[in-house]
């Protein structure tokens, strides 16, 4: 097994801590993590619920694999309703604590309920409490973090929290672990905030130790890292240069774009990329890449530890910011970048900075940033609206300001913290938010890459690039190449994609080991470890139920059909120049397809027959 | 001949696979916080220094223990703690300058590095070569052929 078999219930109304075995029936059909805590919410939260009320519940979660020796083991996942989508929002992160959940003996810690004061759980192995947080509240993450290790004079703790942006009901706040991974998207922050819990503190000594068998695991896990190891995306592309590695590629395919996705390609690439962290800088001599970090058990290390130039505009007089920290991966370098018009990449990392210190999704705020510089272009709003911030494209200054505001949560901060969504409602200009169900898109163009654009309309948590990864294969080649702007095929691509993808995170395995590694790698790792048949088909079948569970609570909190579908400009607007010059999203030729192949009517609605297919 | 764990922190990520090697070959499970080898980080200067047991030829350990619990293995210079004779006094770990022999709460002995009886998992395990095991006498090799290297006279005359 390699589960722990037991789950910790946090009652926050009521203020106790109830252990719970874990229904291994469901953990034998949705493995762990992301589908198991979803299978969890699905049966106990109502889909229609308020996000932010106390109905909503919390759960984060570890995979089966989390905490063992297999390379990147060591994810977890935060599952509850978006406040940002209304949809279910499973938000994965990496760094150390989700391995140390299990080390405390622990599979998944179910938040319920709202506690009347701030509180924070305390974990050390069976020893569980909720505390008292009224100290805590209104600190960033990183003053969190800085209070409960002097408090608990414990260095080995790890800590999860959330930053002042989630206090302050922005509704995409994410929720910090290990000072700069994230469970960052759909606003999980924001529905820990609304129940009044600032922090989930750690300490595991029992370990990972019951295999189901050990040998064939340790071989199935050496062979794993072994061609992670030779790998070129996996043993060189990302390590060198991190998720960067991608920049200066997919902005030379003409899938990068920028200016609120006015525009595809973007002249300033080159100085926000992976290869411009790494050369020395003109003003210190230092490059903005310290160190490459992995997370736990990660072979890989695309981690990038960052410095900023301390006569940089953005930290000349703010020596807090002049260590190294948690630097800029590609999505938070294409949102706060590309998708603003901004190239100064120093600029960019001290946001990247603040949106760790204080917990909020550099995606979604960029874009919204990139949303609201359109407005302000188009006259829609003036200084007046931005607190005299002159909000242009291409302005760092602006980008460092409207950030630095963003965290107080006063004036214009309350509305760019809605998303680009509401904002761009707000003001009478819908067509200009670049989101599906309300979630802002990643760093790739839906007409210059087709597949990733079916991907984002039927990403069961809104855009999001992480659900179907299918660039890898339309750019990347892997584990095929097929031609980026075609659309024939792609619904295929991205159901096996979408498929695959929900089993990995399931796992408590990082996605970026797919570049690598196929089902025929990690099925034998989680075989080995658990209990039952994970057979490369078992664990597709696995990813696909997860997949029409996730379905099914959106189609039950009001989802539909006309939910599946991109902003106008991806549709009607043609990419103006460019190696994509001309393209469009052909999403309609690609949808019916796409649900004919899901087993759903054409209305998208999850049939019967499939349901019965899949267990559900 | 004996070897030597070297540690370069240059190539650490902080990934802590040396941790889950360590305490896997000892304890049987992926527990780092029953490993013998400890990865440090330094948040603010963004490096990582993985630690252990350097075994001391004058060993402090070995010389404090009063019940003679820790011993030489010959045949790869680790100090080695009997957990027959060990009574968990903890003696050791105030005599040792490095902090690298500790009080284990689960046995009730001190735990140390071993070099795994001469083939250690941590090295093996590391996937960057921060750690490696090399010939004891020569564990300035690769600082020495750097150093070298960049004694040549110039690129362009040795091309």
């Amino acid at each position: 097994m390699s589960w722990t078999r037991k789950i910790l219930r946090v009652n926050l109304s009521e203020g106790s801590c109830t252990p719970e075995a874990l229904n291994m029936e469901w953990a034998m059909q949705y493995l762990g993590q992301r589908g198991l805590s979803s299978k969890y919410l699905c049966e106990e939260v109502d889909p229609k619920c308020d996000a932010l009320g106390p109905e909503n519940k919390l759960i984060m979660s570890t995979g089966p694999l989390t905490g063992t020796m297999a390379s990147t083991a060591g994810r977890y996942s935060v599952t509850c309703k978006s406040p940002l989508t209304g949809a279910i929002a499973s938000s994965n992160s990496g760094g150390f604590l989700g391995a140390e959940m299990k080390f405390a003996g622990w599979d998944m810690v179910i938040f319920e309920g709202k506690s009347e004061k701030p509180v924070y759980l305390l974990i050390q192995d069976d020893k569980v409490e909720l505390r008292d947080a009224s100290g805590l509240w209104g600190k960033s993450a990183w003053e969190t973090d800085d209070i409960l290790h002097r408090t608990h004079q414990d260095p080995q703790i790890r800590i999860a929290c959330i930053g002042r942006t989630a206090e302050n009901g922005c509704l995409f706040a994410g929720i910090i672990n290990d000072r700069h991974r994230a469970a960052g998207r759909s606003g999980v922050g924001t529905v820990m905030a609304s129940k009044n819990l600032k922090a989930v503190v750690i300490r595991g000594t029992q370990g990972v130790g019951n295999l189901e068998d050990a040998k064939a695991f340790m071989d199935a896990v050496d062979a794993g890292k072994a061609i992670l190891a030779e790998n070129a995306v996996t043993g060189e592309g990302l390590p060198t240069y991190g998720t960067q590695v991608l920049m200066n590629v997919i902005n030379g395919v003409g899938g990068l774009p920028a200016r609120n996705m006015r525009d595809v390609g973007f002249e300033g690439a080159g100085n926000i990329s992976g290869e411009a962290m790494n050369e020395p800088r003109a003003s210190d001599g230092k490059p903005n890449l310290t160190t490459k970090a992995g997370c736990f058990s990660c072979t890989i290390a695309c981690g990038r530890i960052s410095t900023v130039d301390k006569t940089h505009f953005s930290v000349k007089d703010k020596p807090q910011y002049h260590g190294a920290s948690g630097g800029l991966e590609y999505e938070a370098a294409w949102a706060l970048g590309a998708d603003t018009g901004i190239d100064d990449l120093d600029a960019l990392t001290y946001v990247n900075f603040l949106c760790n210190e204080d917990g909020f999704d550099p995606i979604t705020f960029g874009s919204t940033v990139a949303a609201a510089m359109e407005l302000f272009e188009d006259g829609v709003i003036t200084t007046e609206d931005t607190d005299g911030i002159e909000l242009k494209f291409g302005s760092a200054e602006a980008l460092v300001a409207v950030t630095e505001l963003l965290v107080t949560g006063e004036g214009f901060a309350k509305i760019l913290g809605l998303g680009s969504k509401r904002m761009c409602e707000k003001y009478a200009k819908p067509e200009l938010s670049m989101t599906v169900k309300g979630q802002e898109f990643p760093a790739y163009d839906p007409r210059g890459i087709q597949g990733i654009g079916l991907n984002y309309a039927t990403s069961n948590r809104g855009a999001c690039h992480l659900r179907g990864y299918t660039v890898a294969s339309e750019i990347l080649g892997i584990p095929v190449k097929t031609e980026q702007t075609d659309s024939d095929g792609k619904p295929e691509l991205v159901k096996a994609f979408q498929d695959a993808t929900a089993l990995v995170d399931s796992a408590g395995l990082c996605l970026f080991t797919t570049f690598a590694w196929g089902m025929d790698n990690i099925a034998p790792q989680i075989d080995a470890a658990c209990e039952g048949d994970w057979s490369v088909e078992s664990c597709l079948e696995a990813g696909e139920r997860i997949w029409n569970m996730e379905r099914l609570f959106n189609q039950a909190a009001g989802f539909t059909a006309d939910d599946d579908k991109l902003p106008k400009r991806m549709l009607e607007e043609a990419i103006k120049s460019g190696p994509t010059k001309g393209q469009v999203s052909k999403l309609g030729d690609m949808l019916p397809k796409y649900y004919e192949i899901r087993g759903w009517t054409p209305q998208g609605v999850v049939t019967e027959e499939t349901r019965r297919r899949l267990s559900l | 001949m004996q070897k030597s764990l070297h540690i370069d922190p240059g190539k650490c990520t902080g990934c802590l696979q040396c941790e889950m090697a360590c305490s896997f070959e000892h304890t049987g499970t992926f527990n780092p916080s029953r490993s013998f080898i400890k990865v440090f980080t330094f948040h603010d200067e963004g490096r990582f220094a993985p630690y252990t047991c350097t075994q001391c030829d004058e060993a402090w350990c070995m010389r404090a223990c009063p019940v003679d619990a820790i011993s030489i293995d010959f045949s790869t210079g680790a100090k080695v703690v009997s957990d027959d004779k060990c009574v968990g006094c903890k003696v050791c770990t105030i005599a040792c300058p490095f902090g690298t022999i500790n009080y284990s709460q689960a046995t009730g002995k001190v735990v140390k590095c071993d070099l795994c009886g001469g083939d250690p998992e941590c090295a093996k395990a590391c996937p960057t070569g921060a750690i490696t095991y090399i010939d004891a006498d020569w564990t300035g090799y690769d600082r020495m052929l750097a150093s070298a290297a960049k004694s040549l006279p110039s690129a362009e005359a040795t091309a």
